[in-house]
């Protein structure tokens, strides 16, 4: 078959821009394929293994503070295998040369063993001694934000008490993948930190010798978690247990599901819609090159190639350009999936990362494309099989054209000549006519998933930081205060304003449902805290009952008026039931609101507070910040202005850079489609354009008859893309509500405008590349020949 | 004249209806015919009077509506896609009005294209040189005249040696001295390779040529001349 070999390789080259053309949308579907599976099993790889190598625990709490000798009737409970007591101290820092509070978290490691159960994994230096009171390990992420090495050293408040520690190593801990301020919603390494210290160094700054105040345990199977958590706290409620929780809610690895849900979202949703475009495509332009060949085939024919030799062929053709095309997405995915992976590494503080590709992935998006080409192909072929030689090698036959509805109307007053041709073209081959829309529209409808979320972004932020959180900073205090602490914060410099709140942990239960998180008491009429309304207006706050975010509702299942039990899981965890007042809109995380007596009330105690928000004067901010360190009290706080960094930089981390890419891959597909159904048009019309050029016709007149079918197909096409991006979107944002945020399904207009944009650039430069081919067409070869 | 004795085809009662856009066309309305081995026969007839309705039927591109159309005593309007794309590429070579020569193939190559799949061929360069063309055969197609594609065109239907020659309107697309080069060609093959070999015209003069003339009209056959003595190709005037 050398010859027909030949006839490909030249026929390939001859066509090499459509070809190119369509290896490109194959390159964007299967890279945006390969991209997020291979991250995702990435990431999956990595945090098994971590979880595995380095001893996750299965079950975390932490009380007031419980006798050593509590550890060995904890370890008897049936389904522990392994017991790790700590002491664990809310600590602030001062790091040279940075103004701002610094709060964190100080964890003892055994002095003279390993850990049992969340094994360090040491980056630098060591660990610290048995002997020593001073040495101190600092996790990864504060020494990187910091430019800590080994030596350095650092001014820690334990307990009120001042102390200088130095640095001896810097290490990760499978605890802290995320490692985040507790309260807050988005990491922020520098201003807050993990650090492990000691046991026994720890126990005497903290006041815990031959005491512990955190265990973790590891369990022998995960069915034994519902009895190990009921056994534990009733053990632990005398020592101020604050309520065993299992991994779906220890921060770092919940936060971790989130994410991973998030990117498996992603990983299912954009490569679907991206893979499923360019094979979708494919078929068709596939279907329509192989349908023009008509003749050629029926040549091949009639000189005795037999129908396998000549769909072989023609697979040959089609496999060529789409295996180039999956070759390189391969490539291109594995790439970008390196460095996606790469990014998210920074995110999620993983020593190591298992980054590979996977045979199901690769295979995957081959047979998916190659099998798409196939069926194209295929289709293609019966129907130039179904014809006799004879037939097929006969032009054929004068298409049936008739009058358009539009002419049938008896407007074709209004119609020039070549305005009739094109709208009859139109009418003659819906389906094609159709195909070619659809294929625009998906093209213009993606192009909007990948961009809308900027815009949405900013509008959260808007709500969030703007209507709701008002405060310039947020201060917590090491644990519940007398209301009275609110007149030593008017007190310091700067503050104008002080709003207190109440926080506790709680499990929310509703019918079988019941979900872990905080109930926040606030004052009615709060002006730095407001709570928001379906329609983002302040809500004022019920005396009785209590408010929910809107998605932790959902979650639940209740609606207003439901009576929802709380569980408290602080203090004497009293169990209440109260009526649900209503849900409140927020984009970010989840919490349960009341009034700040009724809470306090709730919880039988008194005026307590656990925080207050702050309104600052900017002008004293240094100074008010080193008042703040100085006040023990203060386990943490939190500046509004970089929060919403924060927010900024984690979106743009996580959320930006796949978008950008789908925004590149969804360009790509749109010129790509728009390009090959131009291409198309030209093969199919050409002689009848070169017959109406030897008639006279000038060049601007017949290009006007193939682009404006184009045109039109193309404003057609636009409204449809609009919906299909809408429902696009809507998807988007439905799969990708989680407790830590909630897109909301804003579609800014600007994303409409840059979606018509892309398309119609991408319509122009089609039009011109076609306009210059038709500028070429020989006319002396066209009445010379059949076809 | 010669005497022909092997009968190769034999056609009984052929019909053939298909549709054309919205009409019903009744190319053949019941054709018997006899072709004989190195026969050289002219169907003469005006358009749409079947004629390339007939060849397509011998040459296995096209099947009879009814009646039988028999090639060395087997059927072939009962053989399916697969058995007559055999027949095909084992026993016909054709050349067509418009050369349908594949545009990204060269000469050579073109012929190549068939002599890949056939059981003896002539080797490509040799078949080109039969028809004139051995300087011209890493010429594209769109780099050759009208006369050197259909030359290219014939190259390529008897490389394989095919016992039947079937041409639909050889010369329909070319001026009289090429027109006449191309004639000469299919001539000598005939002749040299003893080909049985069928050309459709509507060009009379060409009758000139062959040892029996079918005139087809409407469908039917209307006579069939013999002519005692066959013509040169370059003594016909038209």
């Amino acid at each position: 078959m050398r010859s027909l070999d030949r006839k490909l390789w030249r026929e390939l080259w001859q066509m090499k821009s459509q070809a190119i053309a369509i290896a490109l949308v194959i390159v964007c579907g299967v890279a945006i394929h390969i991209m997020f599976g291979a991250t995702l099993e990435a990431l999956r790889q990595t945090q098994a293994r971590y979880y595995q190598d380095y001893r996750f625990a299965d079950v975390f709490v932490s009380m007031k503070r419980a006798p050593e000798s509590l550890r060995a009737r904890i370890a008897t409970i049936p389904g522990v295998v392994e017991t790790e007591t700590r002491v664990v101290a809310p600590i602030n820092l001062e790091v040279a040369g940075f103004p701002e509070p610094i709060t964190g978290r100080l964890i003892s490691i055994p002095d003279n063993r390993e850990s049992r159960l969340n094994r360090l994994y040491l980056r630098q230096g060591r660990l610290v001694a048995a002997d020593r009171d001073d040495e101190v390990i600092v996790s990864e992420a504060f020494a990187g934000a910091h430019h800590l090495t080994p030596g350095a050293r650092l001014r820690v408040v334990i307990n009120g008490r001042r102390q200088t520690l130095t640095i001896v190593g810097t290490a990760l801990s499978p605890e802290y993948i995320n490692q985040m301020r507790p309260g807050s919603l988005f990491p922020d390494y520098q201003r807050y930190g993990v650090l492990w210290m000691g046991r026994r160094a720890l126990g005497v700054a903290y006041g815990m010798e031959g005491a512990f105040n955190d265990v973790v345990l590891g369990l022998a199977s995960d069915h034994a978690v519902p009895e190990v958590i009921d056994a534990l706290d009733r053990l632990l409620t005398p020592y101020g247990g604050l309520g065993a929780y299992d991994r779906e809610d220890q921060a770092s690895h919940r936060f971790l599901s989130e994410e991973f849900n998030q990117i498996t979202l992603s990983a299912t949703l954009f490569p679907a819609l991206f893979l499923g475009v360019a094979v979708f495509l494919l078929n068709v332009v596939v279907n329509r090159l192989v349908g023009m060949q008509r003749e050629q085939i029926g040549t091949l024919k009639a000189f005795g190639y037999g129908n396998v030799a000549v769909a072989l062929h023609y697979l040959k053709l089609v496999l060529a350009i789409v295996l180039a095309g999956v070759v390189a997405g391969i490539f291109t995915g594995a790439w970008l999936g390196q460095s996606l992976a790469e990014l998210y590494m920074t995110f999620f503080r993983f020593p190591f990362l298992d980054y590979r590709l996977t045979w199901p992935l690769v295979l995957g998006a081959t047979l998916f494309n190659a099998g798409a080409a196939v069926i194209g192909t295929a289709v293609a072929l019966r129907a130039a099989f179904a014809l006799r030689p004879a037939e097929a090698m006969r032009p054929e036959p004068p298409a049936r054209y008739r009058a358009t509805m539009i002419e049938r109307l008896g407007l074709q007053r209004f119609l020039s000549p070549p305005n009739r041709m094109i709208l009859r073209h139109i009418e003659r081959r819906p389906l094609k006519s159709l195909l070619t829309m659809l294929g625009i529209a998906l093209a213009c409808g993606i192009t909007m998933v990948g961009r809308f979320q900027e815009a949405t972004i900013e509008h959260m932020l808007d709500v969030h930081y703007k209507l709701s959180q008002r405060e310039d900073l947020a201060v917590t205090f090491v644990e519940a205060t007398a209301w009275q602490a609110i007149s030593s914060l008017m007190g310091l410099p700067g503050v104008e304003r002080v709003e207190v709140f109440r926080t506790v942990p709680v499990r929310l239960r509703f019918q079988q449902r019941s979900h872990r998180t905080i109930l926040k008491g606030i004052p009615a009429g709060g002006d730095l805290q407001r709570l928001l309304d379906a329609g983002l207006r302040p809500l004022a706050l019920p005396a009785e009952g209590v408010l929910l975010t809107d998605y932790l509702g959902q979650m639940l299942g209740v609606r207003a008026g439901d009576r929802l039990l709380i569980e408290v899981l602080e203090g004497n965890r009293p169990v209440r039931e109260v009526a649900v007042a209503g849900l409140v809109k927020e984009y970010l995380g989840v919490a349960g609101y009341m009034e700040l007596a009724g809470l306090n009330r709730l919880l039988r105690e008194g005026p307590a507070i656990s925080g207050a928000y702050l309104a600052v004067d900017d002008r004293v901010r240094p100074a008010l910040y080193r008042r703040l360190e100085e006040i023990p009290r203060i386990a943490g706080t939190a500046i509004r202005e970089q929060e919403i960094r924060n927010f900024h930089r984690t979106m743009e981390q996580t959320m930006l850079f796949f978008t950008f890419i789908a925004t590149i891959f969804a360009i790509i597909i749109a010129f790509g489609v728009i390009y090959n159904s131009a291409r198309i048009a030209l093969t199919e019309q050409g002689r009848e354009l070169a017959s109406l050029r030897v008639l006279g016709f000038t060049r601007a007149e017949i290009a006007y008859i193939l682009l404006g079918e184009l045109g039109l197909l193309v404003l057609l096409a636009i409204p449809f893309g609009f919906l299909i991006g809408q429902g696009i979107c809507a998807l988007f944002v439905q799969g990708a509500r989680s407790e830590l945020y909630r897109i909301p399904l804003i579609i800014h207009p600007s994303t409409y405008a840059f979606a018509a944009t892309v398309v119609l650039v991408s319509a122009l430069v089609s039009g011109l590349l076609i306009r210059r081919k038709l500028d070429r067409l020989d006319l002396i070869a066209v009445l010379k020949t059949r076809d | 004249m010669t005497a022909f004795h092997d009968r190769v085809f034999l056609a009984q009662g052929l019909t053939k209806i298909y549709p054309m856009g919205e009409i019903q066309v009744q190319a053949l309305r019941g054709v018997d015919l006899e072709l004989f081995a190195g026969e050289f026969v002219v169907l003469l007839g005006p358009s749409g009077s079947g004629k390339s309705t007939l060849l397509n039927i011998l040459g296995g591109l096209d099947s009879p509506s009814s009646g039988a159309m028999q090639y060395g005593g087997r059927n072939l309007s009962v053989y399916d896609d697969a058995e007559l794309t055999r027949y095909r590429r084992e026993h016909v070579g054709f050349v067509f009005q418009f050369y349908n020569l594949i545009p990204s193939l060269t000469a050579r190559e073109n012929v190549a294209l068939v002599t890949e799949i056939a059981r003896n061929p002539l080797a490509p360069e040799e078949a080109l040189d039969l028809v004139g063309l051995a300087d011209r055969m890493d010429h594209f197609p769109a780099q050759l005249s009208g006369g050197e594609q259909q030359r290219v065109a014939i190259a390529r239907a008897v490389a394989k040696r095919p016992e039947v020659l079937l041409c639909d309107e050889p010369t329909g697309a070319l001026d009289v001295q090429t027109g006449i080069r191309v004639l000469t060609v299919i001539e000598r093959v005939n002749r040299e390779l003893g080909t049985t070999t069928v050309v459709i015209t509507h060009n009379a003069a060409i009758a000139a040529m062959a040892d029996r003339v079918i005139h087809l009209s409407n469908g039917l056959i209307a006579h069939i001349d013999r002519n005692a003595q066959r013509q040169a190709p370059h003594e016909i005037v038209w």
